[in-house]
């Protein structure tokens, strides 16, 4: 648990609290882009530890909560028709138009939870009369193993293996919620995990064209601690920079091998985002060597269009302009057992992390 | 040992839940045989047991799979987890009986192993098999062997459990590492299969408890057993029952360090992880520090931990300490953990 413990040191992060209560002059709003470093935040209690003059706002970092609700209804579409729909445990809940994977699981699909999606490609070898897809969501960090079950489906020559992919990259979001105008935003985390695989260069021109600091920062207490106080340290010395808190685990150029594996399989391409709507260059889509591992165009699915739900204000959420608690429906007619939307029941959900966690 | 018997067949078919000829030779081989005991070697349609004064009766279903997992089986948890469930009602179990429903197809093999688990999980919990039933159903429609057990037990004279003879200031202890059973199951699911050393914890609790109400008597307010769903959810239905508040401190929740990491790795909160040989009593202030050095004198509450208290703060909510001072609430459980994406 090296790297771990340490990072959940009592003494270490009333350090830096203590450090960030002295250096807070100014009325700060600090974006975490990343869902795990919200639920960090208000799983360790930091959010009232902190100075009240720092306000942290939940970014769209939950890769469940930005799936469109039209893919879910695509993957229960294939459940339905039969094909065993592997998927990341995180997504089985959420709610599509009608129901959720799990409710069309209890109806008779054959829906398989994996923690990895080479499992996946093992099943379709298992199961060759079948067809089987993999539920392929996720930021940066999910895409090289989604990419690498692709690559391996082809070494191996399994045919009966397709991904329903949804990939979505962070700078673009964060630039589209920069644009916003009701963005308020004065510095942002940095997703520790995503900037693992993909390194801090990337996030170098957003830096100098909106002239905000973005500290790249890591997941436990004094990670989010140590994050905050170097963002707010910017702040109010007035500067604006690219930094790392997290350079035990992320390096300027990021993972090579894992670049490599995606940009085989993948290439940038317009995505839809759930709450957000369509970002040009947001996503990665499965490019034309690999298109017959590509689930929309092997199964006819494409025409599966359905409205967001309006009560859920989960796009406002994701774009960091209202907070869980100012939704009427928060904890009411909104709760994990009868989600309105995503960022309600995924582990990494704004709405989720308050839910349960947040005392206020 | 499970090659012992040889009954004349492989595998468990439809005839077998027949009531004729084929279940007469199964009950005859494999359950009369391993549970024989006065009662049930009557062999009538039920037993007849003499009580003194109140009995605890509990029941629970398993439908677990995988069927065999490091640290047990189903038949040695239908065994622990009724045997614990009538001992934290404050009784002594005495009783069980024990209903299989099989799937078609169930190897004998992997049948009698079961049993011979449940003989043994019973003697050590000095509980005897009173009555049963065996019922085979069409494969596709069971999932290799289903159990029920019914526990009876005598109430000890010095016990008083109940929510309501709880107070502010009481002292809310643990036995031991919470998480295992869950943990060791999760490792050996298809699709998130990862090595491990961690054993189930399910185990017997009725000695630990029944030393605990000898010695400490009406002082011990509560006993429950965090399974399903955990110490987390069993915390939040306690102060709901009382309408009082709950405080503990996460350093103080014992978590085995590889069970820690299996938890890491999956993103699964083990105070939501299911336990099957953990239970958590409520005492008074007064007694706590004694109760706690007396369980850890004893095999099953060797790593016993105090891990909070109740508190007439924020009633109905269980509050947190984190690790770095901050505090969160515990929530309940909604449906099953699962296991997160990034």
């Amino acid at each position: 648990m090296k790297y771990l413990s340490e990072y959940r040191n009592l003494e270490e992060t009333k350090k830096v609290l203590d450090e960030i209560h002295k250096i807070t002059t100014h009325e700060w709003n600090i974006m975490e882009i990343c869902g795990g470093q919200t639920h960090g935040l208000v799983k360790n209690g930091i959010l009232e530890l902190l100075p009240k003059k720092i306000r942290m706002i939940h970014g769209p970092g939950c890769p469940v909560c930005v799936t469109p609700l039209n893919l879910i209804d695509k993957a229960i579409e294939l459940l339905e028709q039969g094909v065993i729909v592997c998927s990341f445990g995180d997504m089985i809940r959420v709610p599509g138009s009608k129901k959720s994977l799990l409710e069309a699981k209890a109806l008779g699909g054959d829906l398989r939870i994996l923690y990895s999606p080479l499992e996946a490609v093992t099943i379709a070898k298992k199961n060759p009369t079948k067809e089987v897809v993999f539920f392929a969501v996720g930021f940066e960090t999910t895409a090289p193993a989604n990419a690498l079950s692709v690559l391996h489906a082809e070494k191996e020559g399994v045919t009966n293996y397709t991904i329903l992919a949804s990939h979505v990259l962070v700078p673009p979001a964060m630039e589209a919620i920069l644009d916003d105008e009701l963005c308020t935003i004065d510095a942002f985390l940095g997703a520790g995990h995503v900037c693992a695989i993909m390194g801090t260069e990337e996030y170098k021109p957003l830096v100098k064209k909106y002239k905000i600091p973005i500290v790249v920062t890591g997941f436990e207490p004094l990670d989010l601690v140590q994050g905050i106080y170097m963002a707010v340290k910017q702040l109010e010395e007035n500067r604006f920079e690219l930094e790392n808190q997290y350079s035990r685990i992320v390096t300027k150029e990021g993972n090579i091998a894992a670049k490599k594996v995606i940009n085989q399989v993948f290439e940038i391409g317009t995505r839809e985002w759930r709450g957000i709507g369509e970002i040009p260059d947001s996503g990665y889509v499965i490019k034309e060597k690999y298109r017959k591992y590509d689930a929309e165009a092997k199964f006819n699915i494409s025409h599966i269009k359905v409205p967001e739900n309006s009560s859920c204000i989960a796009g406002e959420i994701l774009r960091g302009i209202k907070r869980p608690m100012e939704c009427a429906q928060f904890g009411k007619l909104c709760n994990p057992s009868n989600p309105l939307g995503a960022p309600m029941v995924s582990s990494e959900g704004a709405c989720a992390a308050y839910y349960h966690f947040s005392i206020i | 040992m499970k090659n012992n018997i040889d009954i004349g067949f492989d595998t468990i078919h439809l005839g077998h839940g027949s009531g004729g000829e084929l279940t007469r030779k199964l009950l005859d081989a494999i359950i009369f045989k391993t549970f024989s005991n006065p009662f049930l070697d009557k062999k009538h349609d039920g037993s007849i047991v003499e009580f003194n004064g109140k009995i605890a009766i509990s029941t629970d279903s398993f439908v677990i799979t995988p069927i065999f997992f490091k640290g047990g089986d189903i038949g040695s948890l239908s065994v622990h987890g009724t045997v614990n469930d009538v001992a934290m009602c404050g009784a002594i179990p005495k009783y069980l009986s024990l209903a299989f429903i099989i799937e078609e197809g169930l190897k004998v093999t992997d049948f009698i192993e079961i049993v011979q688990s449940i003989k043994k999980a019973a003697d050590e919990s000095g509980v005897l098999i009173i009555t049963g039933d065996t019922k085979v159903v069409e494969r596709g429609k069971g999932d290799k062997i289903f159990i029920n057990t019914t526990g009876f037990g005598e109430m000890h004279p010095k016990a008083n459990i109940s929510v309501s003879n709880i107070s502010e200031n009481d002292v809310i202890i643990v036995n031991g590492f919470i998480a295992q059973h869950g943990m060791a199951i999760m490792s050996e699911r298809e699709g998130l299969e990862f090595e491990s050393n961690i054993n189930s914890d399910s185990t017997n609790l009725n000695f630990l408890v029944k030393d605990l109400l000898d010695e400490f008597g009406t002082n011990i307010k509560m006993f429950r057993d965090p399974t399903r769903g955990g110490l987390g959810t069993v915390l939040y239905e306690i102060a709901n029952d009382i309408s009082k508040g709950v405080f503990i401190k996460e350093a103080d929740i014992p978590v085995e360090k590889q069970v820690a990491a299996a938890c890491e790795m999956l993103g699964l909160d083990p105070l939501y992880v299911a336990n099957e040989g953990v239970f958590l009593t409520v005492v008074s202030k007064n007694v706590a520090d004694d109760v706690l050095q007396f369980m850890k004198k004893h095999s099953k509450g060797k790593n016993a931990t105090i891990i909070g208290n109740i508190t007439d703060n924020h009633p109905n909510k269980v509050v947190m300490e984190s690790l770095i001072g901050g505090k969160r609430i515990v929530s309940p459980l909604v449906g099953e953990q699962l296991p997160r994406i990034c």
